[in-house]
C-alpha cells in the first residue's frame, strides 16, 4: 500500500526554505551512501562527518519550514512524504557519486557557493534563518576546505587521477549554474532583506573555484549552457531511484512511529 | 567475540625466549603493570596481541556492513542522523584499534591485506544479514550490548595501548546500545506489524549474538595463556552467562520473548540456555555463513577502487616535498 | 600486491585553552595537511578539541625502556627536590 504525497502550501517563504533543506538533505543523503566503502578508512570518517552536518541543516531547515506553513507537517513528513516533483533541490547534489573525483567535485563545487551563501544569509532579517545560516557557514566552510585539498590531491596527483578529477569537472559544470537562479518568489524574499541574491555571489565563487581548480592544474569548461529545473522539481532521473529508497519505509508502513 | 576466532594458542613458541627476560615480564604482569610498545615482551604475546588486536579491528570495519545496509533506509531524520554516527564510529573504533596494533610493529595495510586475502578472522556475527529496520535495533541491543560485555574487561588489559583504545571506544559505544535499545522500545509500542518485526528480528539474531562470546570453555585452548597475560579476565562461558542474564529482562520489558523455549532461571537467579548450535558457528567462521562473500566483495572493491585515489594522494605528496626542497635551494 | 604503506602520524589534542596538547593516538595520512583534517574527524567528533598536533611517527625519537633503572632510577633517591622533605612548624602556616 502506497502513503499518498502529503501537500504542502508553498508560500515564498516555505518553498525557500525547502529548498534549501532539499540541498541539504540530498547532499547528505549521497554521502552517506559512502558509509563503509570510502578509498581510506580516515576518509570514510570525513565523508560521514559531511553527512552529518548536512542531514543536521536539513532537519533544522524542514522543521522550520513545517512551523512556517502551519498546516501538521513535520520534518519527517517533508523529507518521506514528498514526491519527485515536489524536491527542489538542486540538480548537481542528486548526481550519483559516481568515483571518488565526482564526489569531491560536486562537494567543492558545492560548499564553495554554500560557504559563501550562508555568509550573507547571517545577516538575513528571518531569526531563525540567520541562526541556520551561522552554522552552516562553519560546516561549509570546512567542506570547502576538505574537498579542495582533494581538489588539489586529484588534479595533481597521477595522471589517472587528473582524468578523473577533470571529467568529473567536465560532467558537472553545467549543473553549477542553477546555483545562482532565482525566480519572483525569491526575488520578493530578496526585497524583504530574508533571503540573499545568489547571482551577487557569482564573481566570488567563479574566483575561489578557478583559483583551486588552477592549483590543481585542472581546466574549467569553457562551456556557459547550464542545466536547470531543480529549484521547481524538474529532476534528472536519478532523484527518484534516490527517493525511492530514502522514503521506502515511510511509504511501506503508512503512518508508523519508528 | 570480535576476536572469538583466536581460539588457538602460541604457547609453544614461548620456549624460545629467554627465560629469565620472560620471568620478568610475567612478573610484571602478575603486579598489574601494563606493558608498553617499546618494552621487552615474549613473541607469542606480540604475536598474540596482534592477531586479536588486529581481528577487533577489522571487525569493526567489516560491522560497519551490515548496519550500513540501512543508512539509506533510515526510516526518520533522526535515525538517520544517528546510525550514520553510528556507524562512523565503528570506522572510528576500527582505526583506534588498527592504531593500538600497529605499535606491536605490524603496519595496518599488511593486517588489512590479510583480512582481505580472507586470511584474517572478523567476528561472525557481521555475516548475518539485515532484513528489516528491526534488524538495526537488535544489533545495536543486543550485538553492542555483547561488544560492551567483552570490551569492559579488555581496558584493564595488560598491553597498554589496546587498554586505552578500549576505553575510548567503551565510551564512544555507550550511546550505541541506548539508540539500539530505543528502536526496538519503539517497535515494541507500535502496531502489531512492527512488533512481529521485532520479534522476527530478535528470533534471527539471538544464538548468533550468543556465539559471539566463542566456543565452550571446555573447547576454548587459548584461554589459559591470555588469561596468564592478563589479555583475557573473563571466560567465554563467564562473559555469555553474564550478557544473558542482563538481556533476559530487558526482552522481557519490551514484551519480546527469547527464541529458547527450554530457557529457565535456576536458584542463584542465573538464567541457563539451551544448546548453542556450534556447527552453525564452525561454519560461518570457515566462510559459509549468509554473507562472508559479500561482506569480503564488498569491503576489497572499496580497497579496490580507492586505490587509484590513495596512489594520488601519494603521488601529490611527493611532489610537494619536492618542490619545498627545490624552493628551498633557490 | 601488497597494499604500500601510508604515513604514520601521532596526533595531539589540547581539549581546551590552558591545558597542554595530549598523546591521544595516531592516524594514516600522505601528507601533513590531509593528517590535521583526518585527526579532527577521528578524534574531535565529540567536542574533544581546540587545538591539533600531528606529527609524523617517525620523526618521534624515544627513550629505551631498557635504560630505564640509569634513566630515571637516580631521581627517585632525591627526595630533597621535594617540599615535604623540609619540617616547618604548623604555626608558620602555609609555605
Amino acid at each position: 500500500m502506497a502513503v499518498a504525497s502529503i501537500s504542502v502550501s508553498e508560500t515564498p517563504l516555505v518553498l525557500y526554505t525547502l529548498r534549501l533543506a532539499d540541498d541539504a538533505l540530498i547532499l547528505g543523503h549521497r554521502l552517506s551512501e559512502w558509509c563503509g566503502h570510502a578509498p581510506i578508512l580516515e576518509e570514510d570518517m570525513a565523508l560521514a562527518n559531511m553527512g552529518l552536518d548536512l542531514l543536521g541543516q536539513a532537519r533544522e531547515l524542514y522543521s522550520y519550514a513545517a512551523k512556517v506553513e502551519a498546516k501538521g507537517n513535520d520534518e519527517d513528513k517533508l523529507a518521506y512524504l514528498r514526491d519527485v516533483r515536489q524536491y527542489r533541490n538542486l540538480l548537481l547534489l542528486e548526481q550519483p557519486n559516481g568515483d571518488f573525483a565526482q564526489t569531491m567535485a560536486r562537494q567543492f563545487f558545492y560548499s564553495a557557493f554554500a560557504d559563501l551563501y550562508w555568509r550573507a544569509m547571517m545577516k538575513s532579517g528571518d531569526a531563525t534563518l540567520a541562526a541556520v545560516a551561522a552554522k552552516s557557514e562553519k560546516e561549509s566552510a570546512y567542506h570547502l576546505r576538505h574537498s579542495s585539498e582533494w581538489m588539489v590531491r586529484l588534479g595533481d596527483g597521477t595522471a589517472e587521477s587528473h582524468a578523473r578529477a577533470q571529467a568529473a569537472i567536465d560532467h558537472l559544470w553545467a549543473f553549477t549554474g542553477e546555483m545562482f537562479c532565482t525566480d519572483a518568489g525569491e526575488r520578493g524574499l530578496v526585497d524583504a532583506g530574508i533571503s540573499v541574491d545568489p547571482a551577487s555571489l557569482r564573481s566570488q565563487w567563479l574566483r575561489t573555484v578557478a583559483d583551486v581548480v588552477g592549483e590543481a592544474t585542472l581546466d574549467l569548461p569553457s562551456s556557459g549552457w547550464m542545466q536547470q529545473g531543480g529549484r521547481d522539481g524538474r529532476h534528472s532521473e536519478h532523484l527518484g531511484h534516490l527517493l525511492s529508497e530514502l522514503q521506502s519505509m515511510q511509504r511501506t508502513f503508512p503512518g508508523a512511529v519508528w | 567475540m570480535y576476536t572469538q576466532a583466536l581460539n588457538t594458542s602460541d604457547a609453544d613458541d614461548r620456549h624460545i625466549e629467554d627465560a629469565g627476560r620472560a620471568a620478568a615480564f610475567q612478573a610484571r604482569i602478575d603486579a598489574e603493570e601494563r606493558i608498553e610498545p617499546n618494552d621487552w615482551m615474549p613473541a607469542a604475546y606480540r604475536k598474540t596481541l596482534t592477531r586479536q588486536i588486529s581481528q577487533h579491528a577489522h571487525s569493526e570495519i567489516v560491522g560497519m556492513l551490515p548496519e550500513g545496509n540501512w543508512i539509506t533506509r533510515a526510516p526518520s531524520l533522526r535515525r538517520k542522523a544517528a546510525l550514520l554516527a553510528k556507524v562512523q564510529d565503528e570506522c572510528g573504533h576500527g582505526l583506534y584499534l588498527y592504531a593500538a596494533a600497529e605499535t606491536l610493529g605490524a603496519s595496518r595495510e599488511e593486517l588489512v591485506d590479510l583480512m582481505l586475502a580472507g586470511k584474517a578472522k572478523y567476528s561472525s556475527i557481521f555475516n548475518y544479514p539485515t532484513l528489516t529496520w528491526a534488524d538495526i535495533g537488535v544489533i545495536g541491543w543486543l550485538v553492542d550490548g555483547a561488544a560492551i560485555m567483552n570490551q569492559i574487561p579488555l581496558c584493564r588489559c595488560s598491553y597498554g595501548p589496546y587498554a586505552r583504545a578500549m576505553i575510548r571506544v567503551c565510551k564512544e559505544e555507550s550511546f550505541h546500545q541506548r539508540q539500539g535499545y530505543e528502536i526496538m522500545l519503539t517497535l515494541a509500542r507500535g502496531s502489531e506489524e512492527q512488533k512481529a518485526m521485532a520479534q522476527d528480528a530478535l528470533d534471527r539474531w539471538w544464538w548468533p549474538v550468543l556465539m559471539m562470546f566463542g566456543p565452550p570453555d571446555q573447547a576454548s585452548q587459548h584461554s589459559d595463556t591470555s588469561t596468564m597475560w592478563k589479555i583475557k579476565r573473563f571466560s567465554n562461558d563467564e562473559l555469555r552467562q553474564k550478557f544473558v542474564d542482563a538481556t533476559v529482562p530487558q526482552a522481557q520489558y519490551l514484551g519480546l520473548t527469547i527464541p529458547d523455549p527450554g530457557m529457565k532461571q535456576n536458584a542463584d537467579g542465573h538464567w541457563e540456555y539451551s544448546a548453542i548450535d556450534w556447527d552453525e558457528f564452525k561454519q560461518v567462521l570457515a566462510g559459509n555463513g549468509p554473507c562472508n562473500r559479500d561482506r569480503l566483495a564488498a569491503r576489497r572493491k572499496a580497497h579496490d577502487d580507492g586505490a587509484w585515489v590513495r596512489e594520488a594522494a601519494q603521488a601529490y605528496a611527493e611532489k610537494r616535498k619536492h618542490r619545498q626542497v627545490a624552493q628551498a635551494a633557490e | 600486491m601488497a597494499t604500500p604503506n601510508t604515513p604514520l602520524w601521532e596526533v595531539f589534542i589540547r581539549s581546551r585553552n590552558g591545558l597542554a596538547h595530549k598523546h591521544v593516538g595516531s592516524l594514516h595520512a600522505f601528507d601533513a595537511t590531509m593528517a590535521v583534517q583526518a585527526a579532527r574527524d577521528l578524534y574531535t567528533r565529540r567536542g574533544e578539541g581546540l587545538s591539533i598536533w600531528v606529527v609524523p611517527s617517525s620523526a618521534i625519537t624515544a627513550s629505551d625502556p631498557s635504560d630505564k633503572g640509569m634513566m630515571f632510577e637516580p631521581a627517585e633517591s632525591k627526595i630533597y627536590r621535594h617540599p615535604t622533605f623540609y619540617d616547618v612548624p604548623d604555626e608558620v602556616g602555609h609555605m
